[in-house]
Parts: structure tokens; sequence; C-alpha cells
């Protein structure tokens, strides 16, 4: 049992939490219309640490403000655990918010500040005081309850937001992009500790980051998010591996767009034609196109260098040393750049030198066909 | 090269002594003012030694007691009456969304600083003569409303200069964590706002205080704020004890001053982290 007396669930108990459907948002009118949601369907489970990761800009913070209710859906429906919010006011959402600059109480102590949203809902004084001071140890701010919030560091100042957000016990936490203002060093901490408290408490977390990374490291299921629109949602591996949209792969990591020509589509299975003229079997793309010219990405980590011809051959342009590994930038004969990772090893050797005509190769079933 | 010097106006021939003399001239007259008020003497100008007896006559003085007295009550009620409405007014143009005519409303607030003082004072007149023919009261209430009237935007210019440096996430934080609008402003809003309604409220009372024009125009006969005494005053023989009144009432001016700017410095820390 967690601190909130519920229990984590495993994955495949989660039943939905919050469930979106054609929700769109549209501010100002006419020619100054901006469409800051277009459509957003998707389904948050109990339990979940989700993130909606994107670009600034791309209506990320607008969906996680509409779950709030500080914003005001043009259409659609929101409804938490069945019920539909969008009639409710923010004080009537069993959510809370953790604000990007943590919006404290600057008037108020930790405590108090922590106890506001219990003091609100006028819950008993002893439960206020119980409360409070378990949250004050999840988040070992135990000895800094009476300070007041201007006095104590950022990282402790984030404790305290977490704290004063989780001590109603809501059903979901919306977390707007909370670390953005701590150094390296602390968010890595917090990220681990934001994990921690989602598993320890039983609360579904949706998350709001721009930082990749982060949302990879953190989440259960990440919504990639554009101009609006959710492209894709998966778990980080899926997400990784297999980004649907261009934009996906482009802002995720690392990728070599290739112009390929679709053989056919089995299933999961695509067969594509290389600007080389050699075949490759890929992964198919839902909702894709059978045949005719495609995007093919393929990872730079998933492809190896070799001295002899291979899938794709090129020149070796530049050699850029990483430490861990190394990147080889190439350039196809199609005329288009490619790069390779490959991780160092100790005691190997120069592969190539600059300049050197090399050939590139991947696994079947490791490049993935992009949806137009 | 040429020396490339900043410009510093300090180095202007002249002036060091046309800072003096402004100076001068806006200083000199109430130093003298207040060195009069301990004149031993009848007059204003002829130094006869050292005396607090203007200070003591003005103080047994019943009509002075009088005006004090009503000078006080409308100060404050007009002050508690233009801060109440000011910080309504500043929550309605900083904590609502932009809409049309906004600039008009901001010029309604601010229009008792636009128009001449004369013109609200006879306007003032005619409209509450009208009202006195129709319901026959001729109470104190005409002064309080009056200087209700143009106390609010000298009320409403701190509280929302302090509203919109405040961080519009605190009201949300609120709201989120299950506070009703008005829990949220009484919890939230108010005690970071507080500094901003003092001072609000104090600018609002040294305004009425001083008042002199509005007054005459709107007062009923025996009604008089210490201002319009003074005035009356001066028509007769003017004595030192007009000199003891208005250092008095200098005195209050410079302490609700002193104590508007305390606040206002002690805002401006709280708000930045």
């Amino acid at each position: 049992m967690g601190p909130f007396g519920l229990t984590p669930l495993k994955p495949f108990n989660r039943g939905t939490m919050i469930e979106i459907s054609g929700l769109s948002k549209t501010f100002g009118s006419g020619a100054n219309a901006f469409t800051a949601l277009d459509d957003i369907n998707v389904e948050i489970r109990q339990n979940e640490f989700f993130t909606l990761l994107g670009p600034s800009g791309c209506g990320k913070t607008t969906l996680l403000r509409s779950i709030a209710g500080f914003v005001d859906p043009t259409k659609g429906s929101l409804t938490i655990e069945g019920q539909d919010v969008l009639p409710l006011p923010p004080y009537a959402r069993p959510v809370n918010t953790v604000f990007q600059n943590y919006a404290l109480f600057p008037h108020m102590t930790v405590a108090q500040n922590i106890g506001f949203g219990l003091e609100m809902q006028d819950r008993p004084k002893a439960e206020i005081k119980q409360t409070v001071g378990e949250m004050l140890e999840l988040v070992q701010m135990t000895a800094m309850a009476d300070r007041m919030t201007s006095q104590i560091s950022g990282g402790q100042q984030q404790r305290v937001a977490l704290a004063r957000a989780l001590a109603p016990r809501p059903k979901v936490l919306l977390l707007d992009e909370p670390l953005s203002a701590l150094d390296f060093k602390l968010r890595k901490e917090m990220q681990i500790e934001l994990k921690r408290l989602q598993s320890e408490t039983g609360i579904t977390f949706v998350f709001v980051t721009h930082d990749q990374e982060e949302a990879l490291t953190m989440s259960d299921r990440i919504a990639v998010m554009s101009a609006g629109r959710i492209l894709q949602i998966g778990g980080p591996k899926d997400i990784y591996d297999h980004p649907a949209e261009r934009f996906v792969a482009d802002f995720i990591g690392d990728t070599n767009f290739l112009d390929a020509t679709l053989q056919s589509v089995d299933g999961d299975v695509a067969t594509v034609t290389l600007p080389s003229g050699k075949s490759v079997a890929a992964r198919a793309v839902q909702g894709g196109s059978q045949s005719g010219a495609v995007t093919l990405a393929v990872r730079p980590e998933h492809a190896t260098l070799t001295k002899e011809s291979g899938l794709l051959d090129g020149v070796l342009q530049n050699i850029v040393y990483f430490g861990t590994d190394t990147h080889y930038h190439v350039t196809l004969d199609a005329g288009s750049a490619f790069v390779v990772r490959e991780q160092n090893q100790p005691n190997a050797g120069e592969l190539c030198e600059v300049g050197d005509t090399v050939g590139i190769s991947f696994e079947a079933g490791v490049g993935q066909v992009l949806r137009d | 090269m040429a020396k490339s010097r900043a410009f510093d106006v300090r180095r202007q021939t002249g002036f060091v002594p046309l800072a003096l003399l402004c100076f001068a001239v806006l200083y000199l007259p109430i130093i003298l003012l207040v060195v009069y008020s301990f004149n031993a003497g009848q007059s204003i100008a002829i130094w006869e030694g050292f005396s607090w007896q203007w200070y003591v006559k003005a103080w047994q003085n019943e009509k002075v007691q009088d005006a004090t007295i009503l000078s006080l009550i409308i100060a404050a009620s007009a002050s508690v009456i233009a801060t109440s409405a000011a910080v309504m007014a500043a929550l309605a143009t900083t904590r609502t969304r932009g809409f049309r005519g906004y600039t008009f409303v901001f010029a309604l607030i601010n229009q008792p600083l636009m128009i001449p003082e004369i013109v609200t004072a006879v306007a003032l007149l005619i409209f509450f003569a009208m009202i006195k023919v129709a319901t026959g009261y001729t109470g104190l209430m005409y002064l309080i409303i009056a200087h209700s009237a143009f106390c609010i935007p000298f009320a409403y210019m701190p509280i929302r200069a302090r509203l919109q440096g405040m961080d519009l996430n605190l009201e949300q934080a609120g709201a989120d964590l299950y506070g009703t609008p008005w829990r949220v402003f009484r919890r939230v809003t108010l005690p970071q706002l507080w500094p901003g309604v003092l001072a609000g409220s104090m600018l609002a009372f040294v305004i009425s205080l001083d008042d002199v024009v509005i007054t005459e125009f709107v007062k009923s006969a025996g009604q008089d704020t210490l201002p319009t005494y003074m005035l009356g005053q001066m028509r007769r023989v003017v004595t030192p004890e007009v000199n003891a009144i208005s250092t008095a009432l200098l005195a209050i001016s410079v302490a609700l001053v002193i104590a508007f700017y305390l606040l206002s410095k002690s805002g401006t820390q709280t708000n930045r982290e």
C-alpha cells in the first residue's frame, strides 16, 4: 500500500482515467484565429505516467490547462473517471497542478502552502495537520515546515509544489514542465523522485515537457504533439524505435531519412527499394500507402559501417568522436547525407578514414517507413 | 580621438544654482510657514520670538475642532469607499480577459484626474442641488460621495500596480487547489494586495483631507472642513493660527506619504524572488 491507501497498479490492470475525444481549442476569431488544439483524441490510464511531448507552441500546455480547467475548449469532450468535467470550474475538478514556476504562495509557510488545498476542502484541522506531516515526509521537507517559501532553494520549492499538489489526493496530477527551472543534476534527481512518487501514490501523472530525454526516461507512454495535434502515442521504446511520422522521428533522437520506394506491404513488414537499388525489409506504418515513394527512417546506431559495399554506398566525409561513441558522416552516392553511430570499443583500431569509400548496412526490420 | 564622456546634466553650467533655486521656490515658503507658526507675535511676517500659543489657540478653537472632526470623518469615509471601489475596478481591469472598450473604461476610472476640478465642482453643485430639492436631505453624504468619487483614481493607481505585479499563477494555483473565487481572493489575492490597498487608502485619505475646490462648492452652510475653514479665515485677519493648522496638516500628510513609501517599498521586495 502506498501512502495514499492506494495500491500501485500493474500496467495491465489499469482502467481509463482520462478520456479526451475530439477536443479542439481555437483562440481568437476570424483572420486572427489560432488553433491551439486540433481534434485531440487520447485515453490516459489509471496510475500512468503519461507525457505530452512537443516543441513550444505545439499545444501541450493548452491541453494540460484544458484538463485543469483553465482553458475552455471550443469543442470536444473530456471525462475523468467517466465524469464529464468540462462544465466544472478548476476548483471542482479532481486534479491538481504543479506549475512551471511553482506558484507557491509567498505569504504562507511551507506547511501552510501544502495544507492549502485541504483547507479549501474544509477538511478537519487534525486531518490537515496529519496529511501535511505525511507530505512533508514524502518530499523530505519536514525540517523546513515553518520556513517561508522565499527562504528555500529552487529544488526545495519544487518539492513543496509537488507536496502541495499531492496533499488533497487528486485523481490526476498535472505537471507543467516542472523541472525546466532546475539545474542538470537537480533535474536528474527530481526525475527519479517523480517516478518514485508516481508509483508510491498510485496517482495518474500527466507530464508536459519539451525535453525528449526526460520524456523517454520517465514515461509509461508519450504523446508527441506538433501544431495542436497528437502525432503519435506510444511507449518510449515504441516512439523511439518506430516513429510514425517524420516530425516524430526528427524530434526524438537523431534520424537518417532515406528516399525509398515501397514495393509491397505484408502486415507489419514492408519491402522497400533504397536509392542504391537494393531492397530491404522495413517496418510498415499503420495507415500508410501500399506502394510508391516513401521516406524510410533509420537511427544512426542501428546502422553499421563496412569497408565493403553495403545496402548503401558512399564516401566518408567526417568522423566525430564523442567518447562513448563515434559518428561517421557519409555522403551517399545518391547525394544525401547519412550518419552512422558506432559504440567505441577500447581496443578497436580506426575503422575507416575520411575519404574512404564505405558501405552502410542495417538489419531487416530496423528501418521504419514513415507516414506521408 | 575626442574624449567620449557620458553626458551628465550635473556638469552643465548653471545646473547647481538652478536646482537650488527650484528647491528654494518649492520649500522656502513651507519652511517659513512652519517657522512662523511658532511666532510669539500676531504677524505672519514679523518674527517676535518663539511660542506654542498659536497651536494652543488652534487646539482650543471650537471651529477648528469641528472642522478637523468633519475633515477626518469625510477623509476616512471617502478613503474606505474609494479604496473598495478601486479594488473592484483594479480586479476588473487586470483579472479579466481583454475586452472591447478597455481603454475607455480605464479612462473613465481616471476621469477625475483629467477633468478640471472646478468643472467637477460646478457639476456636483448643480447635481446635488437637484437632489437636495427633490429629497430635502442636506447632510454630510454629499461631501462624502463627492470626495469618494475624486479619490478613486488615487486609490486605484497603487492597487492596480500591485495587482499587475502579482503572479497570475498564484490565483490559478488557488483555484486548482479547490479554492472558490471568493476564498482565493480572501486567502491569496488580498493578503498580497494589502500593501497596495493600504497605500491607495492613504493616498485617498490625504487627497480628501486636502481638497478645497470641490468641498467649497458642495458643502452646505456651516459644513466646514479644515481647508475651507482656513480659506474662510484668510478673508479676515490672518494670524499664525493658520500657519499652525497648516503645519499640523503638513505633518499628517508627510507622515502618510512616508508610510506610503515604506509600504510600496516593502511590496516590491516581496515581489522579487
